[in-house]
């Protein structure tokens, strides 16, 4: 023990402070735009403009300490403690979803706590908790990701999270079910099944949005869900329904042109575009630093993106080059997502865009995860 | 060295090849989000662009003035009060109690109709338009969040009731419902002014966001040939007659025979125009919606144009004039009045049943023989006397320019008969407007040209700086100045010396002659009596009709409504400047 760390403190270790930039970067980025989209709303509904911009401030603040620590701890030593956080997350879950603990907002519960401020949204957690579980999993089973068994066992385990958040979360069902399948993309030798699965899942939505209404009649889909795909096709046609929200969005993306209006002038924001702060804040973006300050933050995330494939592949082992691709999966899938629905190039559904978006939970939850990413880049040893 | 996963080490090959094709696939529908942003945001820009325009940019209008009305002396008849319109904002309101109870209060409103509109979720609800400005700045005062008070005008008629049905009134958008209001409300009507402002979703306008101001033009000023003092005066004559005689009605048009200006057109009982949806009559027990508004539309109903009515004896004017251009009849030849005619199997007789004896046919006119008029009809055959009803206007509106005029009424060609011509000679079987005739009448006075009648005379700028004339159509030499001034000479006479006498003015030369009518249907006892009065007799200056509908008691004309002509024109002569010529000795 003692020579082992005789021999690291000798060894170069890495830490990934590109990543830590950008990191930096995008939240206080994030802040800027929370309280630029916000200050409006925030100013009617409490009376502090700032209200938005403190409370997302402090958490980050939080977060970004919590993310700190992380970074230096060994995530072999955490990743033990996987299968905790895995019961701990199907506990929160069930509480949130089938007692008086659940607290509804906006008509859906997705909230666990006693009091509004005393609450979080337990999916979030539920991510990471996925995360280290199947990278656990799969970095113990090792070529067994390739047989029946061990496949039916990361199913199995994913399930479970996927049902309980999905109930009540699509978004954040679909994003759990999105990390478990690159997850075990990754960690497998046979990509065929896969690429298979994809081609499924793509021709699932072409058969829905064709069949759509067949499907309705036979009971496969629910009439709110075929609804939403035809606001996405047509949304000028339910304007004043349920493609209020992706109009009003769509305006102020198209207010922006090449330059947008400048920071802080958009005017969707002025109580047009409901949730700016929030799910439609890339809107907002677009509106005020037009496609230049868009493709910047694509741009950002992309570069993001990248690092966290740089330390999963130089990560020193399976396990933590697995966490990072759960991290890498959830921060993609979330981007994507968020950008399609903004733009409605998919049916929209309730997804927020990382570290820009306000939102306590998810903000925290984030920051631990750059820390967890963070972390394994530290594991990273230079060869000289 | 390096402590490594064996594992790892063996397999990081496909695992790297797993997380590139990831990333790869990320960067791929990254940059397909890229190009839809591209899209939206430089081929679509321009369309969503407006899209948000629209919704942010508010509307405000600036009512825009509504010209003036005045009359030939310059007085103003129809002029501009503000008043206010009062709306809320559903978005601004914070105290909705307080905004139904103010409001309705002030306003006299039942809070449950205020409070309907103050929840109801639109952008602006206007609680009621034509405020008084008083009830407007009280409502101002208690500067009440999401409730707004637009100043706007409304009409206002200083003269109320006089010549309500030539003038007309507007509505609460200060658009003309009937009369001139309405012939003329592209003149009088302005354009709206706006303001463009951005605002936020509550409406609040913004106040960094230049807004574009367009300036509301106002209405141009409209001059008429209508004298407020004649109308007044008329007025006055018409009201007493019908008093006295207990009449329904009584329309007295007054006219410029030789332009075709109308100086007065009365039709009493008039309503008042500040006040035009009362009813002007007792109305027993409850009407239904539908009744009441067939009472309005009866009560601003313009007899003088609207209504047709058998002429009666006033027609015989056309019937000689007819004759005398045709050369059927000259002023000397004489006829034989035993007090009827035989017309076919019909016995017509004349008003005085004993008989006028033998007459010339100067004397027919002044004695209004109805067996000379067959007589002279006869004459003239249906044909031509058919063309005349043509040439002198009495089977096309005349063209005045006020709305809902009616035309006369009249058989076809082929359907004159003996009988039918008879009665046609002395003005019976066929129906004409007041007006119809007294235009037909003025080309018999002014030399034989067909004028158009008319109120309008100018169209003016709002401040005064452009005129423009307004010209109307005459038509000249339709009657020849012989038979003209042979028919002047003898309708002086029916005042001087025959039965238009009462007519008659020490020192005025007056020509004229008189009527009475039955009204239709016939045999209910009911009767029209009318007057057409000019004058000065050679050079008419002023020509004037009176019909006095349904009088009780004695019913000629050349006994009630004749008197009227004398006491207008004792009167309203030496205002218009025509002096006596002579007078009368002692």
């Amino acid at each position: 023990m003692g020579e082992n760390r005789a021999k690291k403190r000798k060894e170069k270790r890495f830490y990934d402070y590109s990543l830590l930039a950008v990191i930096i970067f995008l939240c206080v980025f994030g802040l800027i735009m929370v309280y630029s989209s916000s200050s409006y709303s925030a100013e009617l509904s409490t009376g502090n403009s700032l209200y938005y911009l403190t409370r997302q401030g402090l958490i980050l603040c939080g977060g970004f300490v919590a993310m700190i620590i992380v970074s230096k701890m060994d995530y072999h030593q955490y990743a033990r403690l996987a299968w905790l956080a895995y019961i701990a997350a199907i506990i929160m879950m069930l509480l949130t979803n089938f007692t008086p603990l659940g607290r509804e907002f906006n008509g859906q519960k997705r909230w666990l706590g006693v009091t509004e401020t005393l609450s979080f949204q337990p999916a979030e957690f539920v991510k990471i908790a996925l995360i280290l579980t199947l990278a656990t999993l799969i970095n113990r089973i090792g070529r067994g990701i390739d047989t029946f068994r061990g496949l039916f066992l990361a199913v199995a385990l994913s399930l479970p999270p996927f049902i309980l958040v999905g109930m009540n979360n699509l978004s954040s069902g679909i994003i759990i079910a999105g990390i478990a399948f690159l997850m075990c993309f990754v960690g497998s030798k046979k990509k065929g099944i896969y690429i298979f699965a994809v081609v499924l899942v793509l021709g699932a939505a072409v058969l829905v949005v064709q069949y759509g209404d067949r499907l309705v009649e036979w009971g496969i889909l629910e009439d709110y869900q075929l609804n939403r795909i035809r606001v996405w096709q047509d949304p000028e046609a339910y304007a004043s329904t349920g493609g209020y929200q992706v109009l009003q969005g769509l305006y102020a993306i198209g207010s922006g042109g090449l330059f947008g209006r400048g920071l802080g002038e958009s005017i969707q924001k002025l109580g047009f575009l409901p949730e700016a702060e929030n799910d439609m804040v890339f809107s907002v973006i677009c509106e005020e630093l037009g496609l230049f300050g868009a493709v910047c933050v694509i741009l950002l995330f992309l570069f993001m993106i990248w690092r966290f494939m740089i330390i999963a592949n130089n990560a020193p082992d399976l396990l933590g080059a697995l966490i990072v691709v759960g991290i890498m999966a959830h921060i993609s899938i979330q981007v994507i997502l968020n950008i399609a629905v903004v733009t409605n190039a998919i049916p929209n559904t309730g997804i927020t865009l990382p570290f820009i978006s306000y939102g306590g939970t998810s903000i925290l939850f984030l920051m631990v995860e750059m820390g967890m990413a963070l972390g394994v880049s530290n594991r990273i040893t230079l060869e000289h | 060295m390096k402590r490594k996963d064996p594992l790892w080490k063996r397999n990081q090959i496909f695992h790297r090849r797993g997380i590139v094709a990831f990333f790869l696939a990320v960067t791929v529908l990254l940059l397909v989000m890229g190009g839809r942003l591209v899209y939206l945001m430089i081929f679509r820009s321009e369309y969503y662009m407006e899209k948000a325009e629209e919704l942010h940019e508010r509307e405000r209008t600036i009512k825009a003035a509504r010209g003036e009305i005045y009359d030939a002396n310059g007085t103003l008849i129809a002029a501009n009060r503000t008043v206010c319109t009062v709306s809320v904002i559903h978005n601004q309101i914070t105290d909705p109690d307080q905004v139904v109870e103010v409001l309705s209060r002030e306003l006299s409103l039942e809070p449950d109709a205020v409070r309907e509109k103050v929840e109801k979720y639109t952008a602006r609800e206007v609680i009621r338009t034509n405020v008084d400005k008083e009830a407007g700045d009280a409502i101002r005062a208690y500067h009440l969040d999401g409730v707004k008070v637009d100043e706007d005008y409304k009409r206002y008629y200083p003269f109320g009731e006089l010549a309500s049905k030539v003038l007309g009134f507007t509505g609460s958008d200060n658009q003309g419902i009937i009369g001139l209001e309405v012939q003329y409300e592209s003149v009088l009507k302005g354009t709206d002014g706006k303001i463009l402002t951005m605002t936020n979703a509550a409406g609040i306008e913004l106040d960094a966001m230049a807004e574009d101001r367009i300036e509301p033009i106002p209405g141009n000023n409209l001059i008429l040939s209508l004298d407020m003092n004649i109308q007044q005066y008329a007025t006055q004559a018409a009201q007493t007659v019908m008093e006295e005689k207990n009449a329904k009605a009584v329309s007295i048009t007054i006219m410029n025979p030789n332009n075709g200006e109308i100086l007065a057109m009365v039709s009493v009982p008039e309503f008042d125009l500040n006040d035009p949806f009362t009813l002007n009559v007792e109305t027993e027990g409850e009407i239904s919606e539908e009744e009441r508004q067939n009472l309005l539309n009866q009560m601003w109903r313009n007899p003088c144009i609207s209504d047709t009515y058998e002429p009666g004896s006033i027609f015989k004017i056309v019937t000689a004039t007819a004759a005398l251009e045709e050369g059927t009849v000259s002023l000397d030849d004489t006829f034989y009045c035993p007090g009827y005619k035989l017309v076919g199997d019909r016995r017509i007789r004349c008003h005085k049943t004993s008989g006028h004896g033998s007459e010339t046919f100067v004397q027919g006119v002044m004695n209004s023989c109805n067996p000379v008029f067959i007589e002279v009809g006869q004459s003239v055959g249906a044909e031509r006397f058919y063309q005349y009803f043509q040439t002198m206007g009495l089977m096309e509106k005349t063209g005045v320019d006020l709305p809902g005029e009616a035309s006369g009424i009249m058989h076809k060609l082929e359907d004159i008969g003996e009988v039918e011509l008879a009665t046609m000679s002395f003005g019976q079987s066929f129906q004409v407007t007041p007006l119809e005739l007294l235009t037909a009448a003025s080309m018999v006075v002014n030399g034989g040209t067909k004028v158009t009648p008319h109120f309008g005379v100018a169209v003016e700028s709002a401040d005064g700086s452009t005129i423009r004339r307004l010209e109307y159509e005459t038509e000249e030499n339709v009657i020849s100045e012989d038979t003209c001034e042979k028919m002047k000479m003898i309708l002086e006479k029916v005042v001087a010396e025959g039965g238009g006498n009462n007519a008659y003015i020490d020192g005025y030369r007056i020509g004229g002659k008189t009527a009475t009518s039955e009204t239709l249907p016939r045999g209910t006892g009911k009767y029209i009596a009318a007057f057409l009065g000019f004058a000065p007799a050679d050079d008419p200056q002023v020509i004037a009709l009176i019909t006095i509908s349904e009088p009780e008691g004695v019913y000629y004309g050349g006994t009630i409504a004749a008197p009227v002509i004398r006491d207008i024109f004792e009167n309203i002569l030496p205002y218009l400047g025509i002096y006596p010529e002579y007078s009368q000795e002692g």
